[in-house]
C-alpha cells in the first residue's frame, strides 16, 4: 500500500476515535490517538498476517493491546481492516454494544484477549510466544504497551521471562507519549530510560518516531524477521493526542471526551488534514 | 460410579499435591495439549514431575521464577494459543497475590487456564499464618466463569485435575501439602456439579470438602457410637454446587453441619447456606476458620486448635440437632 494511502487510513482511524469517544461521552482520546500510526503500520502495512473473515486463522500473527484503554484505536483499526462494520463504532461504551470500554475478547472478533488492567499484556504476549513455539508455528506476537504502564512491576517480570526464554518471536512496542493520568511520567514516578531498561533485561531494542508510518513498517518487519534469540522492544516516541491540536501533549485529554464544540473542531482539523493528504 | 478406597488403600496416606505432576504427565501422554507454568515451586507443587516424566514434556513446564503475576498471564497466553494451561505456586500466592490477573485476564476472557496451586489451608502447618491460605475458595467462587474443586484425597485430586483439563474454561483446583488418608479408590472419576454421599444417615447431614472429609467420616463413626446417624456428603465441587443432592439429604435429616479447612466466610458453608436459604431453610452449623488467620504448628495440632477436627464436628452436630 502507498504511504499516502496509509496516512489517509491513519487519519480515518483518528477521526473515528474522536467521533466514537464524543458519541460515548467518555473514553481515552489521548492514548488512542498516540498509537493510531503504530496500529496503522501493523494492520495495513503488511506487517501482521491476519484474515478478518477468519479471525482465529491458523498461522495468524497475534496482537495484544496491553494498554487496553486505547480500545477506540483498536476498534477503529479492526473495523477498517474488515473484522466488523465501521457503522458499529459509534456504539462504543453503550449498553448492549460489543465495544466495551476496554477490549473484551469474548465479544469482539480480532481481539485475542481482554485487556484493560495495566501491566498484564506483555506477560500474555510472552505466553502466546511460548505457545506458538511449542506448536512450531512461525507467527509473531506483537504487543503495544503504554510508557506509564511500564511503572507496573509485572512488565519487568515479563521482560525477565521473555529474555530468559529467548522469545525472539515477540515484539513489544512502547507507546512512549510521556504522559499519564496524573501528569508527565517523569514527574509522577518515572519509568524513563526505557530503552536502557529493556536492553539491560536482554531485549533487542530499537527507537523510532511513532508517527513515521514508513519507518514503523520497516522496523516492525525487521523485528518480525529477526530470530536472533532475543525478544524485541521498540520505543516508539509519540505525541499524546496526536492529530488534534488542542489535545496534543495535554495531560487533561488522557481520559476525557470532547464536548460538542470541541468535537466539531477536532473533526474539522482531521478533515482538513485528510484534504491536505489527498492533495499531497 | 464412585468407588471408595478399600480398607487396605485407606491406610495409605498421600498428599493431594502429589497427584498434580503425575496426572499432567498422564494427560499429556493421552495427547492433551497440557502445559504447566510455575513460579519457583515446581518441586513443591510437583509440576516438575510432569516435565521429568518424558523428555518430550520438558519444554511444556515454564518456570517464571518468583514472579506469580507473570505466571498467571503466561498461562493465559498459552491458553490463547490453544493449550490447556495449569498454574502452580502455593495457594496464598497463586490466588491472593494474583487475584487481578485471574479476574481480569483468565476469568473475564474465559480462558482455558486451570488455577491449581498447592499448600492451601492450615495443612501448611509450621510455615504459619502468612502462608496458610484460608480465603481462596471465597476469592475464586465469586468470579464469573470459574469452577471450584476441592478434592479430599490423592485419588480425588487426580480426578479433579483430569476433570479440570477436560472442562473448557477456568477451573480452580485446591490442593494441600499434608499427606491424608485415602477415601476414594485410585480409579475414581468425578463430575463437575456433583456431590457424593459417602455414608448414608438419617439424623444429620455433614457436608465437607478437602481434608475435612476425613474428619467428617471419623465424626460420623463417633456419632454412631452415640446413636446418632450422620449422612456424610463430599461437596468437592463447591461451584457449581450440587444443591439438589445436598437439599435432598437435608430434607431427610432436617439439619446440617458444613466442615471446611477455610474461612467460614465465603466458602462451602456460605454456598450451602445460600442454597438452603433459597430452597429449604434448615438449621446449619459451620465448622471452619472463625474469621481468624492461622498460626504455626503441626497440621494435626492446628486442626484441634482451630476447631476443625472430628471432635469439633461432633460438637457442632450435637448443637445443630438441638435446633431441629
Amino acid at each position: 500500500m502507498e504511504l499516502a494511502e496509509l496516512e489517509r487510513i491513519a487519519l480515518d482511524i483518528r477521526t473515528d476515535i474522536v467521533r466514537m469517544i464524543g458519541a460515548a461521552g467518555s473514553g481515552h482520546p489521548g492514548g488512542s490517538l498516540s498509537c493510531a500510526d503504530i496500529l496503522t503500520a501493523l494492520y495495513f502495512g503488511d506487517v501482521l498476517t491476519y484474515d478478518p473473515a477468519d479471525p482465529k486463522m491458523d498461522g495468524r500473527d497475534y496482537f495484544i493491546l496491553a494498554k487496553g484503554h486505547a480500545a477506540p484505536a483498536l476498534y477503529a483499526t479492526l473495523a477498517h481492516a474488515g473484522f466488523f462494520p465501521t457503522e458499529e463504532l459509534i456504539t462504543l461504551r453503550k449498553l448492549g454494544s460489543r465495544l466495551q470500554g476496554h477490549p473484551d475478547s469474548s465479544l469482539v472478533p480480532g481481539v485475542e484477549v481482554s485487556t484493560g488492567s495495566l501491566g498484564q499484556g506483555l506477560s500474555i504476549a510472552c505466553g502466546c510466544a511460548c505457545g506458538l513455539r511449542l506448536k512450531d508455528d512461525p507467527a509473531t506476537v506483537f504487543a503495544v504497551l503504554g510508557d506509564g504502564e511500564c511503572e507496573e512491576g509485572q512488565v519487568w517480570e515479563a521482560a525477565m521471562f521473555a529474555a530468559h526464554q529467548g522469545l525472539d518471536n515477540l515484539v513489544a512496542i512502547i507507546d512512549n507519549n510521556g504522559l499519564q493520568i496524573d501528569g508527565a511520567i517523569t514527574d509522577v514516578c518515572s519509568p524513563e530510560l526505557l530503552a536502557d531498561k529493556f536492553a539491560s533485561f536482554g531485549f533487542d531494542v530499537h527507537e523510532v518516531c511513532g508517527h513515521d508510518i514508513a519507518a514503523l513498517i520497516e522496523l516492525l518487519n525487521a523485528c518480525k524477521a529477526d530470530r536472533g534469540g532475543k525478544p524485541h522492544a521498540i520505543i516508539a516516541h509519540t505525541v499524546k493526542g496526536k492529530g488534534v491540536s488542542f489535545m496534543e501533549n495535554q495531560v487533561g485529554w488522557h481520559g476525557k471526551a470532547p464536548n460538542a464544540e470541541q468535537l466539531e473542531q477536532a473533526l474539522s482539523e482531521l478533515a482538513e488534514a485528510r484534504k491536505e493528504a489527498r492533495r499531497g | 460410579m464412585v468407588k471408595f478406597a478399600s480398607a487396605e488403600q485407606a491406610l495409605v496416606k498421600k498428599a493431594t499435591r502429589a497427584a498434580y505432576g503425575v496426572t499432567l504427565a498422564e494427560l499429556a501422554k493421552e495427547g492433551l495439549p497440557v502445559v504447566a507454568v510455575d513460579a519457583d515451586l515446581a518441586g513443591s507443587t510437583t509440576t516438575k514431575k510432569f516435565a521429568d516424566a518424558d523428555p518430550a514434556f520438558a519444554n511444556r513446564l515454564f518456570n517464571c521464577g518468583i514472579a506469580e503475576q507473570n505466571m498467571i498471564d503466561v498461562a493465559a497466553g498459552l491458553a490463547v494459543t490453544g493449550h490447556i494451561a495449569f498454574t502452580g505456586s502455593f495457594a496464598v500466592f497463586g490466588t491472593g497475590r494474583v487475584y487481578d490477573q485471574i479476574r481480569n485476564t483468565v476469568a473475564y476472557s474465559n480462558l482455558n487456564v486451570k488455577i491449581a496451586p498447592t499448600h492451601a489451608g492450615i495443612s501448611v502447618g509450621p510455615d504459619g499464618g502468612s502462608h496458610q491460605m484460608l480465603e481462596d475458595i471465597s476469592l475464586m467462587t465469586s468470579l464469573p466463569n470459574m469452577r471450584v474443586l476441592v478434592p479430599a484425597d490423592y485419588a480425588a485430586a487426580a480426578a479433579a485435575i483430569r476433570l479440570a483439563a477436560k472442562t473448557p474454561g477456568p477451573v480452580y483446583v485446591r490442593m494441600g501439602r499434608a499427606a491424608v488418608p485415602c477415601v476414594y479408590d485410585d480409579e475414581v472419576e468425578l463430575e463437575i456439579g456433583r456431590a457424593y454421599v459417602l455414608r448414608p444417615g438419617t439424623d444429620v447431614t455433614i457436608i465437607a470438602c478437602g481434608v475435612e472429609i476425613r474428619e467428617a467420616l471419623i465424626a460420623a463413626d463417633l456419632l454412631a457410637e452415640a446413636g446418632i446417624s450422620a449422612e456424610v456428603i463430599d461437596a468437592f465441587c463447591v461451584k457449581p454446587l450440587d444443591a439438589a443432592t445436598i437439599i435432598g439429604s437435608i430434607a431427610k435429616t432436617g439439619c446440617a453441619v458444613v466442615a471446611e479447612e477455610h474461612s467460614i466466610i465465603g466458602g462451602l458453608g456460605s454456598a450451602v447456606a445460600s442454597a438452603l436459604a433459597l430452597h429449604h431453610p434448615a438449621p446449619l452449623e459451620f465448622v471452619g476458620m472463625q474469621d481468624v488467620f492461622g498460626k504455626s504448628g503441626e497440621f494435626e495440632e492446628l486442626l484441634a486448635y482451630f476447631g476443625l477436627d472430628a471432635h469439633a464436628i461432633v460438637v457442632a452436630v450435637e448443637k445443630v440437632i438441638q435446633r431441629k
